[in-house]
C-alpha cells in the first residue's frame, strides 16, 4: 500500500494540552506534524480547516446500533456513519440488542463489524444473562474480546446483591467498568415522563427522580464496599450530583455521564404530547437541567453521552403512552451542546471537548486505540474538524442514521462537525460521509 | 374545510368560550324536549366516534347527539391499542379519515392521543377521554348541569372533587371548568391518591373530608378506579369508604342544600351510598341527559356548521 498523506490545514488545534493555531500532517494513519504553515506534500488529501476546531475525535460512550435484531431502526454501519458525521471516532454499542451482546459469539460479530465501519464500534456487554438481572454474563469472556463497559442499560440492576457480585467480579478485570441504568424499577412501574407538576397536569403516570437517586445511593455503598468500579449513565438527576462528589471525594472509583437533551431540554416538552420527547431516564425540571451543566462544568460529572436511541417512525406515531423511549443525537450532540451551552457562555469549549472526547475515551479504554487525542505527532489520527460558526438546520431528509426521532430537527443550530478523521482517513469530508 | 376546530382539553380555555358551549346546549336542551327531537344542523356531516377504549355510555351519548342533529354516523370500536401493536395509532386514523369523517369522536386510554390525531386529520377532533388527561366534554355538562340545578353562575360556588383525582381524566376537566367560571374548588383526597404538583392546580387540596363538608355546596365524587390503582395506593376498600364515601351521614352533616354529583359509572357502595346517588340531592341522571345537549354543542361549534339552529325546523 502506498504512503497516504493527509493535511488540516487553517484550523485550530484544541485539545487535553490546550489551543493553538497549527496544521495537521497524518501519514498513514499517524500523526507526522502539528505546526503553523506546514506544505501538503504531493498528492496529499488536504482538508479546509480555516475558522474550524480541530480536535480528537470524539468518543460516545452510550449508543444503541440496534444491531442486532433492530436494524430497521439502525444498524452498525449507519449507526456509525450518523456517528462520523456527528464528529465521533469511537463510540459504544449498547448491548440491549436482539439477542443481547451477553454472548461472546455475539459481541465477537459486532466487534468485527465495527472495526469495518465510518467510526470505531465496541461492543458493550451485558451485566446479566438476557438482561434480566438475576445471573452474570460471561464477564470474563466478553472481556477478552475487548469488551470493558459492562451494563444491562434500559434495564436498572435492581438487585442489590448481584450489583454487589458484579462489581466484585469485574475487580479482577483492569479496565472494566460496571455502568448502570439508575432507575429502580418498582418506583418507576408504569411511569413514562419525568414525575412532577407536568405529569400531574398531563395525567402520563411520572418516574421519579428518587428512582435515581436512591439507586445511585444504594449503588455507592457497593462500591464502597467492593472496591469495584462503577460508571452512571445519562445521569438525570440534581440530587443525584451531591451523591456523585461526595463519592468522588471520597476516591471511589466512580464516573458519570450526562446527555445532551438532558442538560438542554425539560419535562415542558412534554406537553406537546410528542414522544419524541419520550426518554428513560425522562427529560426533568429547569433546576435538575441546570445542576447537570453546573456538574458538567465542574467535573463531577465527566462526560456527554449521546443516548442515540433510534426507533422507526411507526413506533413513534404512537400516542406518548405507548411509544418506546429514545431519541437519536450522534449527528447534532456536539452542536447541540455548542448552541445551548458553550455559546451562552455555561459552559467552555474546552469543558464541552473534553467531555465529548478525551474523558469518556478514558472511561472506555479507548484511549489505548488513540482516541481522545491528544493531537501531537505519533499519536493514531483520530480527528474532528468542527466549525463553531456555522448556521444550520438539520433535518430528518439529511440524516445517516436509519431513524429520524430527534426534535432537535428542524430548529437552528449553530456549530457543525465539517471534517472526520479515522486512522488517518478522511471518513467525512465537508459534512459528506466517504465510508 | 373552514370553521372547523378542535375540542381537545378545557385547560387554558377562557370563560367565554366555556360559555358559549354552556349557552349553545341551553338550545339544544329546548330541542330534546320537542315532539321530534331533531335538527337538520349537520345534514350531511358525517361524526365517526372512535374508541380505543370501551365505553358505551360516553359513545351513545356522543351518537345520539350527533343524530340529533341529523349528521351520518359511523363507530370505530378499536380493540386496545396495547393488542394491536403492529399498526400506529397513525395508521388507523387516516383509515378512518379516508372514508370522509367531519369530526372524529376519540377515547383512548392514553393522555395526548386526541391531539395527535388533531396534528394528522383534516377533521375536527373531539377529546372523548385521554387516559388520565382530560374529558372535556363531561366538564361541559357538569358546568350546564350545575349552572341549571343553581339556577345561577358558579361564582362563589363551594365544590369538593372526592376521591381518586390522581388517576382521574374527569379531576383534570372539571378542575379547570369549575374554577374558571368562578367556583372554589376543593380536592379531597388521601395522599396517595393526590396527583404530582397539585399546589399549581387552582384548586386547595386537603385530605380529610370531614373537614370541609360542612362549608361545600357540591361534592363531586370521583370513581376510585380500581384497575389503575398502583402497587399499595390503598389500604383495604372499607377504610376508603369509611373516610371519603359519601355516605348517608355525611350528606345529613353538609349543608341542608347540598348538590351531590358523580361522572358514572358509579359504584355504589363503594364511593357513594346508594341512597345518596338515588336520593333528592343527586344531580346524576340530569348529568347524562344534558350529556345529550352538550354534545351536540360541542358537534356542532366544532364542526362550524354557522347558524344556530335553535330556530331550526325538525328534519321531516
Amino acid at each position: 500500500m502506498g504512503e497516504r498523506t493527509l493535511l488540516v490545514r487553517g484550523g485550530t488545534v484544541v485539545d487535553v494540552t490546550g489551543s493553538r493555531r497549527a496544521d495537521v500532517l497524518v501519514r498513514d494513519g499517524v500523526i507526522a506534524e502539528v505546526a503553523d504553515g506546514v506544505d501538503a506534500p504531493a498528492g496529499a488529501t488536504v482538508l479546509d480547516g480555516e475558522g474550524a476546531l480541530v480536535t480528537p475525535g470524539l468518543v460516545d460512550l452510550h449508543a444503541h446500533l440496534r444491531e442486532p435484531g433492530g436494524v430497521e431502526a439502525e444498524t452498525i454501519e449507519t449507526g456509525a456513519r450518523a456517528g462520523a458525521r456527528g464528529g465521533f471516532t469511537a463510540l459504544v454499542a449498547m448491548p440491549n440488542t436482539e439477542p443481547p451482546l451477553d454472548d461472546p459469539a455475539v459481541v465477537a460479530a459486532v466487534a468485527a463489524a465495527g472495526v469495518r465501519s465510518a467510526c470505531r464500534v465496541v461492543p458493550a456487554g451485558c451485566v446479566t444473562r438476557g438482561r434480566a438481572g438475576t445471573e452474570l454474563a460471561p464477564l470474563g469472556e466478553l472481556y477478552d474480546l475487548g469488551v470493558r463497559i459492562f451494563t444491562d442499560d434500559g434495564a436498572c440492576v435492581a438487585d442489590a446483591a448481584v450489583m454487589r457480585h458484579a462489581l466484585e467480579y469485574a475487580r479482577a478485570l483492569p479496565g472494566a467498568v460496571i455502568a448502570q441504568h439508575a432507575e429502580d424499577p418498582a418506583l418507576t412501574d408504569g411511569g413514562h415522563m419525568h414525575e412532577g407538576a407536568w405529569s400531574g397536569r398531563l395525567g402520563i403516570p411520572g418516574r421519579s427522580a428518587t428512582a435515581e437517586t436512591a439507586v445511585v445511593a444504594r449503588d455507592l455503598a457497593l462500591v464502597r464496599l467492593t472496591g469495584g468500579r462503577y460508571h452512571l449513565l445519562h445521569c438525570s438527576a440534581a440530587g443525584t450530583v451531591p451523591l456523585l462528589r461526595a463519592a468522588r471525594a471520597e476516591g471511589l472509583a466512580v464516573t458519570a455521564e450526562v446527555t445532551p437533551q438532558h442538560c438542554v431540554l425539560t419535562d415542558a416538552c412534554c406537553a406537546t404530547f410528542d414522544p419524541v420527547y419520550k426518554l428513560y431516564p425522562p427529560l426533568r425540571e429547569p433546576a435538575d437541567r441546570d445542576a447537570m451543566v453546573d456538574a458538567l462544568a465542574d467535573g463531577t460529572i465527566d462526560a456527554v453521552a449521546t443516548d442515540h436511541a433510534p426507533h422507526p417512525p411507526v413506533t413513534k406515531e404512537r400516542p406518548f403512552e405507548e411509544a418506546p423511549p429514545g431519541m437519536t443525537g450522534l449527528e447534532t450532540a456536539l452542536a447541540v451542546l455548542w448552541t445551548h451551552l458553550v455559546r451562552p457562555g455555561h459552559l467552555s469549549a474546552e469543558q464541552v471537548l473534553a467531555a465529548l472526547s478525551w474523558r469518556p475515551a478514558a472511561i472506555a479504554g479507548l484511549d489505548r486505540l488513540g482516541h481522545g487525542g491528544p493531537v501531537v505527532p505519533g499519536r493514531p489520527a483520530h480527528l474532528c474538524v468542527f466549525d463553531p460558526e456555522v448556521r444550520w438546520r438539520p433535518e430528518p431528509a439529511d440524516t445517516a442514521s436509519r431513524s429520524r426521532n430527534n426534535p432537535f430537527f428542524g430548529t437552528e443550530l449553530v456549530g457543525r462537525v465539517r471534517h472526520t478523521v479515522l486512522d488517518g482517513a478522511p471518513v467525512v469530508i465537508e459534512h459528506v460521509a466517504e465510508r | 374545510m373552514s370553521g372547523r376546530q378542535h375540542l381537545l382539553g378545557i385547560a387554558g380555555m377562557d370563560r367565554a368560550t366555556i360559555e358559549g358551549y354552556l349557552d349553545e346546549a341551553a338550545a339544544f336542551l329546548e330541542v330534546l324536549d320537542r315532539d321530534i327531537p331533531k335538527v337538520p344542523a349537520l345534514r350531511g356531516r358525517t361524526v365517526v366516534t372512535l374508541f380505543f377504549e370501551e365505553s358505551t355510555r360516553t359513545r351513545m351519548s356522543f351518537e345520539t347527539a350527533a343524530k340529533r342533529l341529523s349528521a351520518d354516523t359511523m363507530s370505530f370500536a378499536a380493540a386496545s391499542s396495547s393488542v394491536r401493536k403492529g399498526e400506529s395509532l397513525l395508521d388507523t386514523v387516516r383509515t378512518v379519515d379516508a372514508l370522509g369523517a367531519d369530526a372524529l369522536v376519540v377515547r383512548h386510554p392514553a393522555a395526548g392521543a386526541p391531539h395527535r390525531i388533531a396534528g394528522w386529520v383534516d377533521a375536527a377532533v373531539i377529546n372523548a377521554g385521554d387516559g388520565r388527561h382530560e374529558h372535556p366534554t363531561q366538564a361541559l355538562l357538569d358546568c350546564f348541569t350545575l349552572r341549571a340545578a343553581r339556577g345561577a353562575d358558579l361564582d362563589g360556588c363551594r365544590i369538593g372533587i372526592v376521591g381518586d383525582v390522581r388517576h382521574s381524566r374527569v379531576a383534570r376537566s372539571v378542575v379547570w371548568a369549575f374554577s374558571t367560571l368562578g367556583a372554589e374548588v376543593t380536592l379531597v383526597a388521601p395522599p396517595t391518591l393526590m396527583p404530582d404538583g397539585v399546589d399549581g392546580w387552582p384548586a386547595r387540596s386537603v385530605y380529610d373530608l370531614d373537614d370541609v363538608l360542612d362549608e361545600l355546596d357540591v361534592v363531586y365524587v370521583l370513581r376510585v378506579q380500581r384497575e389503575r390503582l398502583g402497587r399499595a395506593l390503598l389500604p383495604p376498600m372499607r377504610e376508603y369508604y369509611a373516610r371519603y364515601g359519601l355516605s348517608e351521614a355525611r350528606v345529613a352533616r353538609g349543608k341542608p342544600d347540598l348538590l351531590v354529583m358523580h361522572p358514572g359509572p358509579m359504584i355504589r357502595g363503594f364511593e357513594i351510598a346508594a341512597a345518596v346517588a338515588d336520593g333528592p340531592r343527586s344531580l346524576v341522571r340530569d348529568q347524562v341527559r344534558n350529556g345529550v345537549a352538550v354534545r351536540m354543542a360541542v358537534l356542532f361549534r366544532c364542526l362550524g356548521a354557522g347558524v344556530s339552529p335553535a330556530g331550526g325546523r325538525a328534519d321531516g
